[in-house]
Parts: structure tokens; sequence; C-alpha cells
């Protein structure tokens, strides 16, 4: 199938206006005859229930956790953009456009990234309307921040906990409709699979993670909002259930899976302490505004501190690399994440690492300190303070600025942080990669649509921080409930869709054979044994930077041990009941399909773009290099094996920006 | 470290439940709880029996998902953090440790030490949240300006995560905490007024139908909350009550 954005003519400024005026609308008495699914409650699928319930269809919303509430968007926690030029510094619904391409190098759909910079500002006003604390100022107005890499300061939040109260407002919305009873919610509920009939999406199969029955539900629309895929890496910073199952099975059963391979890599992780490791502990980048990032310049002093010998702080400057401020003197610790988590990777690599598994950088505030007490002392007119005076006075500064992030890092490493430099390394954190959807937001499944992190349309190769929450939330209220009822205008006859039919039988039987397999498998192996074993492939060969070589092993590695999981894996326990190892196993087998689908879509993408960066393609200095026959969307459409995976490309034109190499030098 | 581990094990709602003893080793004092709880479990896939069901999510203090009761604490001995932010540093080689679920009428055990807490899920149906239409016809959000106290206030009381520990460590099983610090949120904001006398009215009434107990101000749930929720949000919502009432 030849793919097709439908992305409507005309000035860009213009598209989405027009499309509106445009497009079929439901009769607002015929949407009491229609359903909707909606599979996710996170930011996007939160939104999108809540709005298309207020409209006036009946949605059925599905999520894992045991309320919407929990979804992984609460633990966002920097700030959501929005072009609204509040502090009058310039910003425009064109300037938020251009960054977000140029941050995406180049890779995005221009129309997609305009309506969103244009909905933007409608985000927060909503957002504001339904009770959401964000940040204000003395005289009561919203607050805002600059968040990496950008001019104008476009960022609202509400403290370091934005993704929970955007989260918390669009679930109050889902609340009201609940109680209006035009949302029915399925807490604990995983989607197994999706039913189609006549060529179009009209349900979904999914098992109560409680009591374990499967059951069919039906719909005239499916709606798929189950956000990313990061834990394909086992460590990621997601939330331990995040997973591809959904956004898998739709792919299985015709939906086009973009860009696999494009990964946001965070540099300012809390570092892996050992073996046992669950997850990764994100921490805000604002950090690296007042921290200094640097190595040991010698090989001995890295083993004097390793061995306990030698404190950080003991440490003379001349023996210390600060390697990003050596090599992007513009930028310095500021460079972008996939800049920064390169470099801090390549130090460590190279045996440079500070702790004891070797991977882990300095993130250090002493000189921040010392300004920041410099310049307080002046302002309370001391004379002649000593260094401590000094220190103390600029800790005060920072301690205001980032001490719940200081008392989180002495709570898990142990170490009081204002007393000893921060340890940081890089870990996965986003997915930009996703299902393929066109301007609609429809997959390539008719009447199967794919809003938030579970799609691939806005962000690129590359993704600045405060727009994942701005991309849910625009999907969710304001660009998918107009873009579905064109869609379901042709379907007010249609009437309730049976779930008794032979479709919706196979979908079923599928889903239970799988769920025997597991049951009755009896191997040796935990399901854990597999994902991390998987991870590990990943990291190593499919992370920061890849080269052929190590992708074509990928490729055979997953393989192997995806057969190896199918003859081996052990699940204890039965089926009717609330089995969380099963649930795991299933999530796990979707992950080993995808991990390959990944390693071959990064294999086909030679050229570096954002996190992806192949090392056969860098510039003399070791910057990533782009190459223009490389604009374009990998598509993949499914045929078996994810070696059998057909790529379909999705030219990427730029009629309103002007493409050009980034440098941070 | 080598620990003890006496864990109420419990196989479906309907079935009694008993506290059964495991012995972990090699626990590294870095581990949070949750990732002792992994090795645990992985010791039992790997012998083939059932692992203990507990829930979690986010890992990372924020979902509210854990719900540990640890050695008669809900989320164990340190203060102001969640189970998967207790680490097991807080803990000595050789130590006993007794871990339950949540335990209160209104949330039923699921699993071992997985609760149902839908109840406050329920709450929140009966009027938490503000009436306004999701269609992004709002207002400008800088035309009601709010001051700076007022958004700071409700953004504490925001910041609760519907955890349950409030309930589980208060000896009548009470959901005031929870329910005033929601209150609280909507009535520090202009948005929420409208609405305020029912919102509360209705609130406090699905909670008594939810079978939670009254509170006699002992202040438990204070103490073991992890997001520092203050009993002035009670007294708030206790105000906001009279005040519908009169
Ligand atoms: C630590 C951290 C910090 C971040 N900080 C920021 C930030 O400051 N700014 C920013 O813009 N972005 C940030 N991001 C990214 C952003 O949070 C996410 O991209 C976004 O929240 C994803 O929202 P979503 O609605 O698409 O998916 P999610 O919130 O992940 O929701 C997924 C939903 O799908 C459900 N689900 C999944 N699978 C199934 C299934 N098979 N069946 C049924 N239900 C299912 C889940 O239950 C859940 O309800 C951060 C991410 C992390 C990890
Ligand atoms: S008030 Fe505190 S203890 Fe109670 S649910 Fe909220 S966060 Fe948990
Ligand atoms: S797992 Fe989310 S708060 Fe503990």
């Amino acid at each position: 199938m030849a793919l097709d954005s439908k992305v409507p003519k005309g000035p860009i400024k213009d598209k989405w206006t027009t499309y509106k005026d445009q497009i079929n609308l439901v009769n607002p008495a015929n949407k009491r005859h229609i359903d909707v699914i909606v599979v996710g409650t996170g930011l996007a699928g939160g939104s999108a229930a809540a709005t298309l319930a207020e409209l006036g269809y009946n949605v059925k919303a599905f999520a894992y956790q045991d309320s919407p509430r929990r979804a992984h968007s609460i633990a966002a926690q920097g700030g959501i953009n929005a072009a609204k030029n509040y502090q009058g510094d310039g910003d425009s619904t064109y300037r938020l456009f251009y960054d977000t391409v140029k941050g995406g190098d180049y890779r995005s759909r221009e129309a997609n990234v305009y309506r969103l910079a244009e909905v933007s500002s409608n985000i927060i006003d909503q957002c504001v309307a339904q009770g959401v604390p964000f940040a204000r100022d003395y005289g009561g107005l919203l607050d805002n921040r600059s968040f990496g890499g950008v001019l104008v300061s476009r960022t609202f939040y509400a403290k370091g906990q934005t993704g929970q109260q955007l989260l918390l407002g669009a679930y109050s919305a889902m609340n009201r409709q609940i109680a209006r009873g035009k949302i029915e919610m399925f807490n604990r509920h995983e989607m197994l699979d999706v039913v189609i009939v006549d060529g179009k999406a009209r349900g979904i199969i999914a098992r109560d993670l409680v009591t374990g029955e499967i059951e069919r539900h039906s719909a005239h629309a499916v709606v798929v909002a189950s956000g990313g895929y990061g834990n394909v890496y086992f460590l990621s910073t997601n939330a331990m259930g995040s997973n591809v199952t959904a956004s898998w099975k739709i792919h299985k059963k015709g939906a086009y899976f973009a860009n696999p391979c494009y990964t946001q890599i965070h540099p300012t992780c809390i570092p892996r302490s050992g073996d046992y490791q669950s997850k990764l502990t994100l921490m805000s980048e604002s950090l690296r505004n007042d921290g200094r990032i640097w190595v040991p310049k010698h090989l001995k002093d890295v083993e004097a501190i390793k061995a306990g010998t030698l404190k950080p702080t003991q440490l003379k400057e001349e023996d210390r690399d600060y390697f990003l401020e050596r090599r992007y003197p513009a930028f310095g610790n500021l460079v972008p994440r996939d800049v920064a988590s390169r470099a801090a990777k390549e130090r460590c690599d190279a045996g440079y690492g500070v702790n004891a598994t070797g991977e882990a950088v300095y993130l250090d505030f002493a000189a921040s300190f010392e300004r920041y007490g410099k310049e307080q002392a002046k302002i309370h007119n001391l004379v002649n303070p000593t260094e401590a005076k000094i220190k103390e006075l600029g800790q005060e500064i920072v301690k205001a600025k980032y001490g719940n992030l200081f008392q989180m890092y002495e709570k898990i490493i142990d170490q009081n942080p204002y007393e000893t430099p921060m340890m940081i390394y890089p870990a996965v954190h986003y997915t930009m990669g996703g299902i393929w959807v066109d301007y609609n937001l429809m997959t390539t499944i008719p009447g199967c649509y794919a809003i938030g992190e579970a799609n691939f349309s806005d962000h690129g190769a590359n993704r600045l921080g405060a727009s994942a929450l701005m991309q849910g939330l625009a999907d969710g209220y304001f660009v998918l409930p107009y873009t579905i009822g064109d869609y379901l205008a042709d379907d007010i006859r249609t009437g309730k869709i049976s779930t008794e039919t032979p479709e919706f039988e196979a979908a079923e039987k599928s889903v239970k054979d799988s769920i025997d397999f597991f049951i009755n498998n009896k191997g040796t192996r935990s399901v854990d044994y597999y994902h991390k074993k998987l991870g590990k492939i990943m990291w190593d060969k499919c992370g920061m930077s890849r080269n052929a070589e190590g992708l074509k092993e990928a490729i055979e590695e997953i393989s192997a041990l995806r057969k190896d999981f199918w003859q081996n894996v052990s699940v204890p326990g039965g089926d009717k009941q609330f089995n969380e190892e099963l649930a795991k196993a299933g999530r796990v087998a979707d992950f080993l399909e995808l991990g390959e689908l990944f390693a071959k879509d990064a294999l086909v993408r030679e050229e570096s773009a954002g996190g992806h960066f192949r090392e056969e393609h860098q510039t003399p200095e070791g910057e990533a290099k782009r190459l223009k026959e490389f604009q374009f969307v990998s598509a993949w459409e499914y045929k078996g094996e994810p070696k059998d995976a057909v790529l379909h490309k999705e030219p990427l034109k730029y009629e309103n920006i002007e493409v050009k190499e980034r440098s941070y030098k | 470290m080598k620990l003890t581990l006496k864990i109420w094990r419990q196989k479906d709602s309907k079935s009694k439940g008993q506290m059964v003893d495991y012995k972990v080793t090699e626990i590294s004092e870095h581990m949070s709880f949750l990732e002792m709880m992994d090795v645990l479990n992985e010791q039992l896939v790997n012998s083939g029996e059932e692992p203990v069901a507990f829930d979690h999510d986010c890992r990372e203090g924020i979902c509210g998902m854990c719900s540990m009761y640890i050695n008669g604490e809900a989320h164990g001995p340190d203060r102001g953090v969640t189970t998967c932010q207790l680490h097991m540093r807080m803990f000595n080689d050789g130590d006993t440790i007794t871990i339950e679920p949540f335990r209160a009428a209104a949330f039923p055990v699921i699993k071992d030490l997985a609760v149902d807490r839908s109840a406050f899920d329920r709450i929140q149906h009966s009027g938490g949240y503000i009436s306004v239409n999701t269609s992004g016809n709002t207002q400008d959000a800088n035309s009601i300006p709010i001051s700076k106290h007022a958004a700071d206030t409700a953004m504490d009381a925001a910041t609760c995560i519907g955890c349950g520990a409030c309930v589980a460590t208060c000896k009548n099983s009470s959901a005031m905490l929870f329910v005033g610090a929601k209150v609280s949120q909507y009535a520090l904001l202009p948005q929420g007024q409208v609405e305020a006398a029912d919102r509360v009215k209705n609130m406090v009434a699905q909670m008594d139908l939810e079978g939670f107990g009254n509170c006699t101000n002992t202040g438990a749930c204070e103490v073991e909350c992890p997001k520092g929720i203050s009993l002035d949000t009670i007294a708030r919502m206790n105000r906001e009550l009279m005040k519908a009432s009169i």
C-alpha cells in the first residue's frame, strides 16, 4: 500500500483551519449511536476519552493500571511547551514549529508539527480551566521557564510534577464523564488484540488482569494511546509496565510501524548500581544549567577514586576533563541531550567512568556554590566572607532551585550531593518512533487511530524537552476529536457492532492459544531472564551509537533469543487469576519481535540523526552526519517474522523551513 | 544481607490468607525494597512457585501504585517516601521483616499484597473535578489571576498520589486526608468555586458510602503520608462542608 499522509493543501498556517471547515461532522444526536474504544489513559488517551465523551460518543477506555491516574505520564517532571508569548520575548506559533522541526533533525512531518504549535496555547487554557495548579508569579499570572536549546521562555510547569498535574487534569475530566455514564472505564484490563471486520478496526480482545477472563469489546473505531516502547531496553526511565503490546498487535494486523529506531536518550539519570537494578531514575535536565560535567583526565585517578583512596573533591582543577566544555565551547554543558549523552558514554567506554560499574560521570555544583555564594555575599554586604560562608550561601541558592532533586539523589545513592559531586549517566527515556499515522492520526488500518507517544508523527529524530506532553494533550483534546468525526460520519447508520462474529471468534482464539502456551510450557527460565538479555543486546548494539556490524549481530542474537524464549520460558500459576508473570510474558514476547525490527530499521538508516548515531556516518570531529537521501520516514509493513518486514518510505518535504546543519560547537 | 521475610499470602479476595516465611540472601543495601522483592520473586519463579503479587509501576514515588505495609508501617520505616523509594540500607543484616497488604475494609485484597483501591476513584467520580467543557473554547489562562500563595497551596494539596497510606495507617481507616487534599485543591482555586458546595457534599457522602471510617484527629495519616499532605487539608474540608451545609 502506498503511504498517503493526507496533508491538506494550501499554506501551512491555514491547513488546519481549512481542514476543520471542510471535514464531515457527526450530528450530536447521532454520536449517541457510535462507540469508540480508547486503549490507554495517559495524557493522550485520557484527554481523548474525556473529549470524545464530552462530544457525545460512547467511550470505552482501557488501562492496565488500577486507575487512569497512574498512567506513566504521571512521571513527567519538567514542563509543557506552548507558544503563548506571555513573556513577550518573541515567541510565536511559527517559532515553536521551527524549533520543534529543527530539534527533530528535520525528520518529522511539517504539517503535523505546525498544527501542534498552533493548538499548543489552547492546551494551557484548557488545563487551567480544569484546575491544574501551574506555577504563578507574584502578580498572579502564569510563570514560564526555558528548556534546553531554545531562546524563549515557553515552558509551563507545576513544580517538578508537571506530568502528574496534567494527568490529574485529564483524569478529572474523565471522572466527570464516567459519572455521566459517557465513559465506561476498564481498569486492570490489557488489550491483547485488535479485531478487523471488512477491513475496518471494529473492536479489541482484552484480558481482565484480576480474573483472567478474556473479553470481546466492539466499537466503531479504536484509538491506541498506549505510550512508548522504551522498555524494550529493559532498563529505562519508563514505568515497569510500559509496553509495546497494543501497538505491536495492531502492527501485526496491518498498521505500519514507523521509525522504530528513534529513541531519546536522556543524559542526566541516576546511574545503574548493579545487576539487580529494575529501572532507572531520571533527574530533571535543568541541573545542567548549574552543574559542570567532568571525569578525571588520568586513568590512575579514576582507579584511585574507584578504590576509595581519592575523593573527587581532592582532584585538582588541571587534572579534570570538562569534556563538554572542551569539545563544545559555545554550548558547553548545555548541548542537546543526544550530544551530552554520547559524549558521556564515549568517556566511560574509554575507561574514565567513575563508579563501580564504570558507567558514571560527575555533575559538579562546586563552581555554582562559589559563584552564587559570592553574589549573595555582595548582596548582603559581607566583608571578607570565609570560603565556608560563601559555599553555604551558594548552597542555599542551589537548594532553592533543585532541593527536591538533591534529596532524591541522596535517598537513592546515599551520598550528599552538596558535599560530593553527583554521578550521572544517560538512560533510555522516550521513543519517537511508533505507529505510522496520517494527518488524521489514522493508522494504515481504517478506523484505527494512534495518538501520543504511541504514534510517530511529531518528533522526528530527536526530542526537545517539554514537547511530548504537549503532543499527547494536543492529540487527545484538540486533534483526534475532529479527525475521527470525519471517519465516523459514515457510520451513523451502522448500529451496534456485534461481537458474535467469526472475526471476534478468531481473534479471541489466537489470544487464548498464546496464553495457554505460556501456562503449559513449563520451561526453565523466567520472563525477566529474557527481558534482561534482550535489553543488553539492545543497549550494546542498538543504543546511543550503532554500526552496521553490531546491528547485524543484534538481529541474529534477538532472533535466536526469541526462539529460546518460545521453548524455555516458564510462567508459574494459572490463567484465570491475577498473574503478573503471565502478563509480563506476553509483553516480553512482543518486545522480542519489536527489538529485531528496531535493529533492522537502524541498519537501513545509514546516517546519524539525533540520538541515532551511526558510527560510519560522522564528521571528522565526531559529530552526527545527516544525509539528504535519508530525509524520509521509514514505515514497516508486517509480513510474518520481523526479518521479512517490508519498508515503505514517506518522503519528507520542508517547504516552510530551510533544512540546515545543526552545530553546537 | 541475609533476611527473613514474613509475607502475607492470599490467593484471592475470597480465600483466607496467612503469613509465610521466606529467606533471601545477597541483598545489596543499594537495592530498593521492591528490587529486594524482585529477588525473592525470581527465586520463587525459578523453583516453580508463584511469585508474591504486589502493585507497583513507576518506581519513582509518583504513581501511587506500590502499597506495602512493612513492619507495621505503611510504606515502611523511612519518612516521606513510598515503598519503591525505600532502600534496603534502612535494614540490617539478619533482620526479620513483616510485609502485609494495606488493610482496610474499603480496600479488599486482590491477591497477596495487592489491594483494590477503586473506592478512591469512585469518590473522585462523585465530584473530584471542575465541570468545564473540553472543547478548547476556554478563556485565556491569564484572564483570571491566581495569587502565588493560593496556587502554591493548591499545588501542595494536589501532590497527593492516591496511594492510600493514610487509610492503611489510620486506626479508623479514614480517608479524610485523601479527600481533604482533593477538596482543598479545588477550594483554593477560583475555577473550582461554582460547584464547591456540591463537590464537598458529594465527595464526603461517597467516602462514607465506601465504608471508610471517621477522623478522630489522631494525625497518623499526616505522619505516614509520603507526600507530606497536611492535616490542614482536613480542616479545610470540614470548613467547606460546614459552609455547604448552612
Ligand atoms: C521520567 C520521565 C520524565 C518525562 N518528562 C517529560 C517532560 O518534562 N516533558 C515532556 O513533554 N515529556 C516528558 N516525558 C515524556 C512523556 O511523559 C511521555 O511521552 C508521555 O507522557 C506519554 O503519554 P501517553 O499518553 O502517550 O502514554 P502513557 O502515559 O505512557 O500512557 C499509556 C497508557 O496506556 C495504557 N496501556 C499500555 N498498554 C496497554 C494495553 N496493552 N492495554 C491496555 N492499556 C494499555 C496504560 O495503562 C496507560 O494508561 C517524560 C518521560 C519520562 C519517562
Ligand atoms: S494523602 Fe498522602 S497518604 Fe493519603 S493517598 Fe494522598 S499521598 Fe497517599
Ligand atoms: S511504584 Fe509508583 S509510587 Fe511506588
